[in-house]
């Protein structure tokens, strides 16, 4: 008598489980009660026990593929049954479901009545296909930094050759061709100037796009939340920083500056310029803060590239500072200080306000002390700022008067958990709070 | 060396190989008593005493007198066959591209097809759509034959001494506008292998790819280049369409890293269509720009002199494409 292997509900929720790995081989005797396969659900990598004896005759789902719950992986049976039966109603299982799938996914309006009472399984279906709204989301989080090409640096064949031939990191070059391609006249001048080095690179590695498959346990995070709060499940943390040394350095910065009295060069580096530096400097070594939600994978961007929210008449909008990372406080103050300045003449172009990583809204200029921003899509998150305020805290058992200033970091929770996001907001306010670090 | 005119040098390669070789012989319309349509074989009637054994007139019947050319090919004789233009080819193609091109392979090697097709190709000034047409890429299309298509008098000299010689097919393409054109031209006896390009202009800035008359508006595109934005282009002369020599275009693509590939024909499916083609496949690495094309408009040659102006590709459009790749036409 043939026995079915059969992807096991193994927890309440779960809906489709991965196959890990086969701890046997076809062909191999199996007892009653072995260990035939390892699955991963949504919550855990769980063992998958015969049900019967018998020789395993088919591996039907080979390692790595995803299937639903009650699907066919496999069958034991004696060495010379029959099995083409149960292998056939397994191939015209899987057809019919695949045709429901597509079925949900085209997701018509008369489907609807259907799909509910099919709840969930229907749901994740159509969330799948999604409204026209959402697939656009899925479009744009693609193509997010603009420039960039999705993350590709446009370049020339040749540059590309002779950068890599020269160890130079075309991404951190601006290209003169169309488009800002990379051309071999660009590479020429930064073998001359020794700019785009790798091994120039200070600080921390610098980012490369990544693509991450969504583990079972992140798909399952991604639809509970987005069935309770959607279609982008925000929630929020909250931090005080001390910006008493920040400040402090800024001024003399600031006094620097004006005693070079640089012509060109901005005179004064702003508070929100710090904290672009900061944020910046911070998601270099949080990458999974810089991501966005793409359908069916997470996107981790190669460049850090910051949305500024700017106040304007009629509402608002956040230009973008490209590369923030690969930039120093006086060019991010340049950068910045342009840009905000374009947005309030209604001046910018659509490259420069479009495929932030991540933004940044202050509302410190006003009596504000906390609130909360809402995410920009595809982006993962938003830090909203407060005003910096004196205030006593407890320093060392005495109460002393502090500047202090509320950040609040809305946070996607398909891309970002809880504890991420704490961690990124640590490192963040540790910049300001020993700003040094940050600018080294 | 003597500066001779591209039709004088024609007319110096086919003496020489008649007298070398008894057994090559010209034949065609007017080639005889007329002295030529485009008097390329002036005098050579009686230069071998009125034998029309060696210069033979056909009746305007293309097909006809291609066919018995490739006849006598295959029994031992030599001919060249001269179309009046290119244009009338069109009615011998059977001749061309069935017979002479073929015979070899499926003879199963027992037969040679040693003839030379050989008139002017392209537009000249207002012949309108029907006799202004380019065969280049008509013809390079063809395996079984060669196809050479020489810009210069040494050039046209040179190839069709080879092209007499040749064992095979060759298709010869000159142009109306090219037969007043001089140059020097090699006192001694020589040859110019079929199937090598040549650099007629040195260049590290970009390479312009041409053949037959393109080659003069490319050498003129890059005297205006080196004026206007001290570029130095470097022009490549394909010389021989099939084979194609597309090592000496690599060679200076690597050099350059810019191309742009001018030919006279139509766009599609055109001589630089291939070019293009094998540049980006064995010279990707060294491209700092797309590959770029000049060639004649899609249309058939309108007979009105300015729009036929509009639709033949010359030195400007050339300039204009080589600014383009190299970057010099962004706003």
């Amino acid at each position: 008598m043939a026995t079915k292997v059969v992807m096991a509900q193994l927890s309440p929720t779960m809906e489709e489980g991965r196959l890990v790995e086969w701890k046997v081989s076809e062909g191999d005797e199996i007892e009653q009660g072995d260990i035939v396969a390892e699955i991963e659900t949504d919550k855990a990598n769980m063992d998958v026990e015969a049900l019967g004896s018998g020789v395993l005759r088919r591996i039907v789902v080979d390692e790595g593929e995803t299937v639903p719950v009650g699907a066919l992986i496999g069958v034991i049976a004696g060495e010379d049954e029959d099995i083409s039966g149960i292998l056939e109603e397994a191939e015209a299982a899987a057809g019919a479901e695949k045709e429901e799938v597509e079925a949900a996914k085209a997701g018509g309006a008369e489907e609807e009545e259907e799909a509910e009472e099919e709840g969930e399984e229907a749901a994740a279906g159509q969330a799948e296909a999604g409204g026209g709204e959402r697939a656009g989301q899925g479009a744009a989080a693609k193509a997010a930094p603009g420039r960039r090409d999705g993350g590709r640096v446009r370049a020339s064949p040749v540059a590309r050759k002779m950068a890599d031939e020269e160890g130079i990191d075309l991404s951190r070059l601006e290209g003169s061709g169309p488009g800002g391609r990379v051309v071999k006249a660009d590479v020429e001048e930064a073998v001359e100037s020794g700019v785009g080095r790798r091994d120039a690179a200070a600080g921390p590695e610098r980012l490369t796009e990544e693509r991450i498959e969504l583990s079972q346990m992140r798909k399952a995070i991604a639809r509970r939340l987005t069935q309770s709060l959607g279609p982008v499940p925000h929630f929020f943390l909250t931090s005080e920083i001390d910006m008493g040394r920040a400040l402090d350095l800024r001024a003399e910065i600031n006094g620097r500056l004006a005693d070079e009295g640089d012509e060109g060069e901005p005179t004064k580096i702003g508070v929100n310029d710090l904290l672009l530096k900061a944020a910046a400097e911070a998601l270099v070594r949080h990458p999974e803060i810089n991501a966005s939600w793409g359908e069916g994978e997470i996107v981790r961007h190669g460049s850090v590239d910051l949305g500024i929210a700017v106040a304007v008449e009629e509402g608002l909008i956040t230009p973008v500072l490209r590369d923030a990372d690969r930039k120093g406080l006086r060019r991010i103050a340049a950068e910045a200080g342009g840009l905000i300045d374009r947005a309030r003449e209604k001046d910018l172009q659509p490259d420069e306000y479009q495929g932030a990583t991540f933004s940044i809204s202050n509302l410190g200029m006003f009596p504000i002390e906390e609130f909360t921003a809402i995410i920009n899509p595809p982006e993962a998150a938003i830090l909203a700022v407060g005003r910096t305020v004196e205030k006593p805290v407890v320093v060392d058992g005495e109460v002393v008067v502090r500047r202090r200033m509320r950040v609040t970091m809305s946070c996607d929770h398909r891309v970002i958990d809880g504890a991420t996001g704490a961690r990124f907001l640590d490192t963040f306010k540790g910049m300001l709070e020993n700003p040094l670090a940050m600018l080294l | 060396m003597a500066v001779i005119s591209y039709r004088e040098a024609l007319d110096q390669a086919l003496r020489e190989e008649m007298e070398r070789d008894e057994r090559v012989f010209l034949m065609g319309e007017e080639v005889g008593e007329y002295d030529g349509a485009y008097k390329v074989s002036k005098g050579l009637l009686d230069h071998f005493d009125g034998n029309e054994w060696r210069v033979r007139d056909t009746p305007i019947a293309e097909n006809g007198f291609a066919g018995i050319g490739v006849g006598a090919a295959m029994a031992g004789l030599r001919p060249i066959v001269e179309f009046m233009t290119w244009n009338f080819s069109l009615l011998a193609f059977d001749a061309v591209v069935n017979s002479a091109a073929k015979i070899h392979q499926m003879s199963g090697g027992q037969y040679h097809v040693p003839i030379v097709f050989r008139g002017p190709g392209g537009a000249a000034i207002q012949l309108a759509a029907q006799h202004s047409q380019v065969p280049d890429a008509w013809y390079s299309h063809v395996p079984g034959l060669k196809v050479v298509a020489p810009a210069t008098p040494k050039d046209a000299k040179g190839l069709l001494k080879s092209a007499v010689r040749d064992d095979d097919p060759v298709v010869m393409i000159e142009g109306e506008l090219l037969y007043n054109i001089k140059g020097e031209v090699p006192e001694e006896e020589y040859l110019v292998p079929i199937g090598e390009a040549e650099v007629k202009r040195e260049g590290t800035d970009l390479t312009i790819v041409a053949h037959s008359k393109m080659v003069h508006q490319a050498l003129q595109a890059a005297d205006t280049l080196e004026e206007k934005h001290d570029l130095q282009a470097e022009v490549v002369d394909l010389r021989t369409l099939r084979p194609l020599d597309i090592d000496t275009v690599i060679e200076s693509v690597r050099k350059t890293n810019r191309v742009v590939v001018v030919e006279e024909g139509w766009p599609q499916g055109g001589v630089g269509a291939q070019v293009a083609d094998d540049v980006q496949r064995e010279a990707f690495d060294w491209l700092d720009a797309p590959v770029t094309r000049v060639a004649g408009l899609d249309v058939p040659m309108p007979y009105a002199r300015n729009l036929e102006k509009q639709v033949f590709p010359d030195s400007r459009h050339v300039v204009r494409a080589a600014e383009h790749v190299c970057y010099l036409d962004q706003d």
